[in-house]
């Protein structure tokens, strides 16, 4: 009922001022068509700088309510890059725009037709069109340039002794590995995967998954001012690895392995001082349309000191331990392994 | 049959007047109302079919625009509306988060492909190509209307998919396997998809079947006079928009082949190592990254398919109501050259994040990069085509204008996005969502709208109410910016697109009270839009009536037909074509426009 009342008042409210416009109608005829245009155009006229004077505040207004909700500076040495590329482009662009924007406005409003006189026949200046095709040539050719250089740093080799961490996605969590003691990811193939008790699909008869620790909820940890290569796969459908504060994303897609990495620069503790909210955490979100999941496939990374991570290492179980407990009878019963197959029943 | 003979008559038109004139006659009283307003093979009928069909879809897309915004402004609160519309996918008036992703589907597929494509380059392709070069109907009128009645069923499909128990498409407008492979991955993976493939494969053969016509008329047949630097703007921009068309639409219709292959025939051209419902899945050796290639390869010149209207008739439009020559000719139709040129070589800048070689990545770059240079060219003269004019801000030339200034501010920021070491961050983040809408869709949209207001006279033999058009201006244009201007910054801060609720992020949650705001103007936006539509259907039974045949004073070649042309277009011979389409100068008698058809007078210099 209060839906076609709705309907019914904004068909009103479209036939009045319908009726409305239709009596200037009348009003022109009366003042003469001519006069009226001639009056009306004057007032569009004005009204663009009106309209140019309430975009640029719209803008400014719009900055001040923004910034205090930026996050903080980027906290990955390629980030600090990103950042700075972003500002570049910023200023290149935004007085680009400025001046374009402004010229357009102004001219509408300068060259508004007032009375009958003919314009100026100009149709053609090799000269100027020259200089518009060769100042955005050489502008884009800078930032080619920057752009590029950023761009082979970031997707160069990880350097030597950058920590490996694997990072899964599936509809609709994350699921992280670590190396373990001998620093490497065993081999694993997606026709091993089961639900129960190997999630990764790790292949046993390889030695180096022995000591694999796999995190089912997909947390990172990364160690202050050390690289860090993330190893990306997919176990279902395409994924990304959204890492916002460190101004990174890569796609995770099933039968390919994507890479990335980059240097954290601040740990969690600090950015809580940095950006005075104490319940700052980075965030890993998925940033490539998954299904109906998608906005909730979330998970924490924790940037911590070297002793941080080595302590908190030390206490991991790997994966084949806990999922093999009748082979290693000494350390018992890990609430881990339960909790991690509720939790993906739970999203499946 | 009478088009036929309509079309044969077009080579003889000069000795045959008499004949001619007489069998318009004929077919002002004859044709049935089936043969003249729905099988019709009139370009002009066939065009305001496209548009017709255009607002219709616009109309459900913005409306499911409105539906998700109200999400997303108000992720807490429940809407009658939404059971009122969504049923059981709303049920106590919170969206399902499936229905939200359908949502966001076929909004963007509506838009680009039935609206923005098919609405619009449907539209004037249609119905300005032959009245501006001086034909009497499309090369194949039947292959014309054909093209629309693949247009529509396709739109039948697509409509039907809302309708089914799995629901529509799901995976977002560009469909990426595997989700969109496996019907286990969402339930809108299920029917749903298998119609939104039909449905894209006819759209793709209606677009063919149009854009050939197109291309074969432009070439063919232009009238005495009318060389190829002498078609105004808008001509060139449709000639180039059909050559994307043909071009890159098959590449889409392979990549849907294959993608429904995968889906019912076993095949493995996208799959690969997929755990899927508690079992692995066979397949192996595909790559979903095969899929994004073929769908960006269209993908991308299906942006500037949609832009190059939008410009060539902001184009024409500006310097009409300008009364100033467009400013360098010349340099506009090879920019528009350049623009299709690199269309095909730049499609991978969709895909910077999908792990492929950073060296192509690199590539791509620069290749993108590169199509800033013919846009700001096309920028640079439309300002100095306004530069001392003597600008009448109709509605149309106020759209044009708007046009203009979006175009700028969307254009920039893809500069952004295209530095793959700036899109590693933003790729995927509303900061595209600000872009793409910018400059693809509103300043689109506003081509469109400049376009409609332009030749409306032409279409209806009536004027859209002055009054309604301005206020739907300035609502839209400053209603846009609201919307999309705070986009950029939640881009900025990574907000990633295709959420259904931010309320759990610790990083993006901030934006609350922001997305409330944007869904407020998106509403208010939304309900100038259907002012629009009002104006468009009263107008054509209560605007006021045209009385000038050239109501625009403009110079090209549709306003000197009668105010209301019948089937043929020209009652008399088509008039030969003896300068370029803006001469707006003093013609020596008081006006400052001389058309086309006038002859040069005595030592006058052609352009």
């Amino acid at each position: 009922m209060s839906g076609l009342l709705l309907v019914f008042l904004v068909v009103l409210i479209f036939v009045v001022l319908y009726q409305v416009s239709r009596s200037s109608e009348i009003v022109a005829q009366i003042q003469g068509e001519e006069a009226f245009d001639k009056k009306r155009n004057k007032i569009l006229g004005y009204s663009m700088l009106v309209l140019f004077a309430a975009f640029m505040i719209g803008i400014v207004w719009c900055h001040q309510y923004m910034m205090p909700l930026m996050g903080p500076e980027a906290a990955s040495d390629h980030g600090q890059q990103y950042d700075f590329m972003f500002e570049v482009t910023l200023w290149v662009t935004g007085s680009v725009f400025l001046l374009t924007q402004f010229l357009l406005f102004w001219f509408s409003f300068k060259y508004k037709r007032v009375g009958n006189k003919t314009p100026h026949f100009f149709a053609h200046s090799t000269k100027l069109e020259l200089i518009w095709t060769s100042i955005p040539a050489i502008a884009m050719a800078v930032l080619v340039a920057i752009g590029l250089k950023a761009w082979f740093t970031m997707t160069d080799k990880a350097p030597k002794g950058a920590m490996q961490i694997e990072i899964i996605g599936k509809q609709f969590n994350w699921i992280s590995r670590y190396p373990g003691p001998d620093m490497e990811l065993g081999k694993k193939y997606y026709t091993n995967i089961n639900e129960k008790d190997n999630i990764l699909g790790l292949d046993w008869k390889d030695k180096a998954t022995k000591d694999d620790i796999i995190i089912p909820n997909g947390e990172l940890r990364f160690v202050k001012g050390k690289p860090v290569e993330l190893i990306i796969g997919s176990r279902d459908v395409i994924h990304d690895v959204g890492l916002s504060h460190f101004r990174m994303k890569m796609d995770a897609v099933p039968g390919i392995s994507s890479r990335l990495w980059f240097t954290p620069l601040f740990t969690t503790e600090e950015m809580k001082s940095k950006t005075g909210n104490p319940n700052f955490v980075y965030e890993l979100s998925c940033d490539q349309m998954c299904g109906k999941g998608h906005y909730s496939m979330r998970a924490i990374i924790i940037v911590e000191t070297q002793a941080e991570h080595d302590a908190w290492l030390a206490k991991q179980q790997s994966y084949y331990v806990q999922n093999h407990p009748d082979e290693f009878p000494a350390p018992a019963a890990e609430p881990v392994k339960t909790d991690s197959t509720k939790k993906i029943t739970m999203n499946n | 049959m009478s088009n036929e003979a309509t079309l044969h008559t077009h080579d003889v038109h000069a000795h045959d007047h008499g004949h001619e004139h007489g069998h318009d006659e004929h077919e002002h009283h004859e044709q049935h109302f089936f043969s003249k307003y729905i099988f019709s093979m009139d370009h002009k009928i066939i065009s305001r079919q496209f548009l017709i069909t255009g607002i219709f879809w616009a109309i459900v897309g913005g409306l499911m625009s409105v539906f998700f915004r109200l999400q997303l402004g108000f992720p807490e609160q429940t809407f009658k509306v939404l059971s009122a519309f969504l049923g059981d996918w709303a049920k106590n008036g919170k969206m399902d988060p499936e229905m939200y992703y359908g949502l966001t589907t076929i909004h963007g597929t509506v838009l680009v492909f039935f609206v923005l494509t098919g609405g619009l380059s449907g539209t004037f392709s249609n119905f300005l190509i032959p009245l501006q070069i001086g034909a009497r109907d499309m090369a194949s009128p039947f292959l014309n209307m054909l093209s629309f009645w693949f247009f529509a069923v396709a739109g039948v499909v697509m409509f039907g998919s809302l309708f089914i128990t799995t629901g529509p498409a799901s995976g977002g407008w560009t469909t990426y396997p595997p989700l969109s492979a496996l019907k286990e991955a969402s339930m809108g993976s299920g029917l749903g998809m298998d119609l939104w493939l039909i449905s894209m494969a006819l759209f793709v053969v209606s677009s063919l079947l149009g854009g050939i016509n197109y291309i074969v008329t432009i070439l063919n047949m232009r009238t005495k006079g009318m060389t190829m630097t002498r078609l105004p703007l808008t001509i060139w921009a449709f000639l180039f928009t059909a050559v994307l068309g043909v071009l890159s639409f098959p590449v889409l219709l392979s990549a849907a082949v294959l993608l429904l292959f995968d889906r019912h025939a076993g095949t493995s051209f996208y799959l690969s190592e997929i755990f899927m419902a508690g079992k692995a899945l066979p397949n192996v050796g595909g790559s979903p990254i095969l899929y994004q290639h073929l769908f960006w390869f269209l993908g991308h010149p299906e942006v500037y398919i949609i832009m190059l209207p939008a410009m060539g008739m902001a184009s024409e439009i500006l310097s009409t109501h300008s009364r100033k020559p467009i400013f360098g000719y010349l340099a506009m139709v090879l920019s528009i050259m350049g623009i299709t040129v690199l269309a095909f070589l730049v499609w991978a800048h969709h895909m910077f994040v999908t792990g492929m070689s950073p060296f192509l990545g690199g590539v791509f770059v620069l290749l993108t990069l590169l199509i800033a240079i013919p846009s700001a060219v096309k920028v640079f003269n439309w300002l100095t085509t306004i530069w001392k004019g003597n600008i009448r801000f109709t509605v149309p030339m106020l759209f044009a204008l708007g046009f203009v200034s979006l175009f700028i501010s969307g254009g920039l920021t893809g500069l952004f996005l295209g530095n793959s070491a700036l899109d590693i961050h933003l790729h995927d983040t509303y900061f595209v969502i600000a872009h793409f809408h910018i400059v693809m869709g509103i300043s689109a949209f506003f081509g469109m709208f400049a376009g409609i207001y332009h030749w409306y006279p032409k279409m209806y033999g009536r004027f859209m109410n002055n009054t309604l058009g301005y206020i739907h201006f300035f609502v839209t244009f400053i209603g846009s910016y609201v919307i999309f201007w705070p986009m950029h910054y939640e881009g900025v801060a990574g907000m990633p697109r295709r959420y259904y609720d931010f309320s759990a992020w610790e990083s993006f949650k901030q934006f609350g009270e922001l997305n409330q705001m944007i869904s407020i103007a998106a509403i208010i936006v939304f309900f100038a839009q259907l002012l629009f539509v009002f104006n468009y259907f009263v107008s054509i039974w209560k605007g006021k009536k045209v009385t000038d045949p050239n109501p625009w004073q403009a110079n090209s070649l549709e306003w000197t037909t009668p105010i209301k042309p019948g089937h043929g277009n020209w009652d008399g011979p088509i008039p030969e074509v003896h300068r370029w389409a803006y001469d707006y100068k003093d013609n020596g008698e008081g006006g400052d426009f001389i058309p086309q058809h006038i002859p040069l007078k005595d030592g006058e210099e052609s352009h």
